[in-house]
């Protein structure tokens, strides 16, 4: 029995002007996976992630996230999904505490429910102490947690990352990849994207993105046996060098 | 409907907690209201004369006790040297030269003509003209008393004007200008929180955020709107507490009227600024679009100088100008107790123009994302 | 040096990249000045007027063809009662009303007492106190062709210095060139260092070498570049297109503009060091100059007029004392000894100000 796809993406295409940013990409995403975008500055992973989150609007194609339209049913699509991107989501001006019932709020959670998933949230990441301390004064790797786990406040079915260990310790990342571990246990799907190649590993699946087009697809190990390579860095390289000569 | 709450409650709270903010919200407005009012009084008063004597007689001094008598006049200075007086005007110590001519009193006697110069320092034509029209009344004066001195009987009485100000019959200029300067300063005020709001998300990052959230524009937009309406209306209180209290300005019309007609104003000042606030990309460009429209929208309201003394053309920009219209309102119904009828139409094209800007912004927020 | 100079071209690259608030940094004092210089005047052209005639005889037609031919009044409504007036006051669209009395010709001629009524709607005072003033000198020019004023042996001869037609431009170009280059100087520092914290930039200059006078200097040099190009354009708006003359020197003036640019450069920094964020240094920036500086420096109201403590808090304007330098020097002509202590106070206060800057500058730094 294969697992349910909660991510349909048929040939999605964005131009700005003359500029093609994503060309024709196609992959689907199964349910409960950790789904890795990878691709180096500038290949179309961000413009990508937009089309997928319902804000920026594909030129041509067609894709689904969690059964809905990315162009027709954005409201129903928003309210199923979660987001964290490389800048900073949070309100620097306002406390944790604060932080997690803002967003709870527009997400639609009752008062009931935001104060469970407060408890909750400050209980996992061990943060009781500062819960009333502005996040302008949370050491960065702190900050990235919290902003993780506001993103998936309202138990998505999906949660897109984009590029969510940017500028982080690599302690601070492994712990920030046990929390995407345990948002999986709970049923939601991950994707991804970072320019990190070793963090490739952690990903149940991953794409590998060259200037606008998706060059491979797969899991680790079949890329590794597929390219020829020790480790996904070679892969990559391959597959960028590959891409000039063309 | 809850969720429009949720951003309100946010927004509140990033207001309350810029403790630079608060003393920019809660007293720099009213002390300025309470300070400012005082200064837009057009009566020229303090008026600088220096007397230069060349008779040195006893008619010429009596002629300049008389100047010196005169409420409106500082006599500075009398000596027989012109030069002197002109370089104190060079050095903006004194506003007008009088000019009495050798032989004055003996031609005066003799029933001979003389001629007494007046030069004013034009630079500010009305004080010039008014310095003017006063000396020439006392000297009109001077020449009445001499005559039925001398017994002449034929003196003419001329016409009296007599001056009667409605609406205001002290012309207290502080009724004029407080509710006109309390209309700024909740103008100002609204214009720029509303004007860096969204641009200051977008700066931040946070906008990207909210833009995948299930929220949709027009809860947002009201969200944004709300704290910063109730926040004008704060202030417009406050500020009108001051006035009636403080500067005893009457309410004539409708209090309701009054509140009515500045919550719709409101909206569409905030729909200006959250119209800035989507086509700007920084901080920067907001502030100085917001910079730009509020000096025009204050030079060009009326308040301080006429409409009816701008150009055609001028006068048909101020016909965009919102303050134009509020500060007319305003002054309708406090100080004259207009009723609806008459504010009708400025109430309609506020109304208007508020709904026009209110669905622009919410148009472009759509067009950013 | 070295480090100063690229921290110069920093500042410039900064504003220069950004192109269209180059745009509005330029294209605002043109539009400004432009608009206000024709539209701030007091000066009174076709204002609407009502007339209650209640003798309609020659004398009283005579006067009022003499009160619409001054140019200064359009007879908006013939009135038939003195009921009549407040309805049409509250209206809104007249202003003053005159009325002519009973019998004002015969009454004339017999040498009687005649009052003219002029009743102005003075819930706008000063347009009220402007209107009867003309008012008052066209009924006196009347009375003095129709021979109804004694003659007098004292001929009075006026000479209007400086300003011979009696122009409102002289009165308020100088002004508007005033107000707008102060507050688009002391706007555009203002939010740059604020902006610099914001960013988180801040910190990286603080732990430069660069001494605190130097990040100043070097915020401002790049600033006074602009606000000189603006005070050019803005003083060739006034002479060509408003027609101000020239009677001074060149030198002088440029000298006299420079240290103003200056002085409100400075204060758009010290609000600056003094804000912990752009919307807090704008807010300042705007609520704190703007009416403020429109109102105390002299631009509009006269500030012999104001009650005393207005008076002494207006000292503390720079404006004021420029738009007095201006004026004196272009219009007066004159040089630098009538002008000298009002030179002297911009100078001290530029000095002050500096001083405060830097120090709110160096307390960051501990």
């Amino acid at each position: 029995m294969t697992a349910e796809k909660v991510i349909k993406v048929k040939k999605l295409n964005k131009t700005f002007g003359k500029f093609i940013a994503v060309n024709n990409i196609s992959f689907d995403v199964k349910k409960g996976e950790i789904f890795g975008f990878l691709g180096a500055n500038g290949a179309g992973k961000t413009t990508a992630i937009k089309m997928l989150t319902g804000i920026l609007s594909s030129t041509s194609g067609e894709a689904t996230v969690a059964g809905y339209d990315i162009n027709k049913q954005r409201n129903k699509l928003k309210e199923n999904i979660g987001y964290m991107s490389q800048k900073f989501s949070l309100y620097e001006d306002l406390t944790l505490k604060e932080n997690i019932r803002f967003y709870g709020g527009i997400y639609g959670l009752s008062n009931k429910q935001i104060k469970q998933k407060t408890n909750e949230v400050l209980e996992r990441l061990n943060l009781q102490k500062i819960e009333n301390t502005l996040i302008s004064e949370i050491p960065l790797g702190w900050k990235q947690k919290i902003a993780f786990s506001v993103a998936i406040i309202h138990n998505p079915k999906i949660v897109f990352l984009d590029e969510p260990t940017s500028g982080v310790d690599p302690i601070t990342r492994r712990q920030f990849w046990n929390l995407i571990y345990q948002a999986t246990q709970d049923g939601i799907t991950v994707f991804v994207t970072t320019h990190y190649m070793d963090e490739a590993e952690y990903c149940d699946r991953i794409s590998m993105m060259v200037e606008g087009n998706i060059k491979a697809i797969g899991s680790v190990e079949q890329l590794l046996v597929k390219y020829k390579s020790k480790n996904m860095d070679e892969v990559f390289i391959k597959l960028a060098r590959n891409n000039e000569n063309i | 409907m809850r969720k429009i709450l949720f951003i309100i409650q946010k927004e509140f709270k990033q207001i309350f907690r810029n403790k630079a903010m608060k003393p920019i919200l809660f007293v720099m407005p009213f002390v300025q209201l309470a300070v400012l009012s005082y200064t837009a009084d057009f009566t020229v008063k303090n008026i600088n004369l220096f007397v230069q004597d060349m008779d040195n007689s006893v008619l010429s001094k009596e002629l300049i006790s008389k100047i010196a008598a005169f409420n409106n006049f500082n006599l500075k200075e009398i000596s027989n040297s012109y030069k002197k007086g002109f370089y104190k005007i060079q050095q903006n110590n004194i506003d007008v030269i009088v000019s009495i001519p050798q032989n004055f009193s003996k031609n005066l006697q003799t029933n001979k003509k003389t001629e007494v110069a007046i030069i004013a320092d034009a630079i500010n034509g009305t004080k010039a003209g008014v310095s003017i029209n006063y000396l020439q009344n006392i000297i009109l004066d001077f020449t009445k008393e001499q005559a039925s001195k001398k017994g002449f009987t034929n003196i003419k009485q001329g016409v009296n004007i007599i001056k009667r100000n409605w609406f205001n019959p002290l012309l207290n200029y502080k009724l004029f200008m407080v509710p006109g300067i309390l209309v700024l300063l909740v103008t100002m005020i609204a214009l720029f929180l509303s004007g860096m709001n969204i641009v200051r998300e977008k700066e931040i990052g946070t906008i990207e955020q909210l833009n995948v959230t299930p929220i949709k524009k027009y809860q947002f937009i009201i969200g944004k709107l709300l704290p910063f309406l109730i926040l004008g209306i704060f202030e417009f209180s406050i500020g009108l507490i001051i006035a009636v209290l403080w500067f005893k300005v009457p309410i004539l019309g409708s209090i309701t009227l009054i509140y009515l007609f500045t919550i719709v104003y409101l909206i569409l000042i905030l729909g200006i600024g959250m119209l800035i606030s989507t086509i700007t990309n920084t901080q920067q460009q907001a502030l100085f679009l917001a910079w730009f429209f509020s000096v025009i929208f204050i030079l060009m309201s009326g308040l301080f100088t006429p409409i009816e003394s701008m150009p055609v053309w001028a006068q048909n920009i101020t016909l965009f100008n919102p303050i134009r219209y509020y500060v007319e309102v305003i002054r309708l119904i406090m100080l004259k107790g207009s009723s609806f009828s008459s504010i009708s139409n400025n109430f309609i094209i506020i109304s208007f123009a508020a709904i026009f800007v209110n669905l622009l912004a919410v148009f472009n927020y759509q067009k950013t994302v | 040096m070295r480090t100063f100079k690229s921290f110069v071209s920093k500042e410039f690259k900064h504003i220069f990249r950004d192109k269209r608030t180059l745009v509005i940094l330029f294209g605002m004092p043109i539009v400004l000045v432009v608009l206000f210089g024709f539209a701030i005047t007091t000066e009174i052209n076709n204002a609407q007027i009502g007339i209650l005639n209640l003798s309609k005889d020659s004398y009283s037609v005579k006067l009022e063809n003499k009160i619409v031919s001054s140019g200064y009044f359009k007879i908006n409504n013939e009135l038939q009662s003195y009921k009549q007036i407040s309805e049409l006051f509250s209206k809104g669209n007249v202003k003053l009303v005159v009325v002519i009395p009973d019998k004002f010709g015969k009454n004339l001629i017999n040498n009687k007492n005649v009052n003219i009524q002029v009743i102005t709607d003075a819930s706008d005072p000063n347009t009220a106190n402007i209107l009867s003033n003309y008012l008052s000198a066209i009924i006196h020019d009347f009375s003095n062709e129709e021979n109804i004023i004694t003659q007098s042996n004292i001929i009075i001869n006026t000479e209007l210095l400086y300003n011979p037609e009696n122009k409102s431009v002289y009165m308020f170009v100088p002004g508007v060139m005033t107000i707008i280059l102060m507050l688009i100087s002391a706007m555009m520092t203002s939010i740059t260092i604020a902006r610099e914290k914001e960013l988180g930039t801040m910190e990286i200059l603080l732990v430069s070498p660069l001494k605190p006078i130097i990040i100043v200097i070097g915020k401002i040099i790049p600033y006074l570049l602009l606000s000189l190009i603006n005070a050019i354009t803005i003083l060739l708006l006034g002479l060509f297109v408003f027609g101000m003359p020239m009677n001074g020197s060149y030198i002088l003036l440029g000298l006299e503009i420079l240290l103003f640019v200056l002085s409100s450069l400075i204060l758009g920094l010290l609000i600056s060091t003094i804000s912990n964020s752009q919307q807090t240094a704008m807010l300042i920036s705007l609520m704190g100059l703007m009416l403020p500086t429109i109102l105390l420096s002299g631009f509009i109201f006269p500030i012999s007029s104001m009650p005393q403590i207005l008076q002494i808090i207006s000292h503390i304007i720079p404006a004021k004392w420029f738009i007095i330098i201006i004026k004196s020097i272009m219009l007066k002509g004159t040089g630098f000894q009538p002008i000298a202590i009002e030179t002297y106070i911009l100078i001290i206060t530029t000095i002050i100000l500096t001083a405060i800057t830097i120090k709110k500058f160096k307390i960051r730094l501990e």
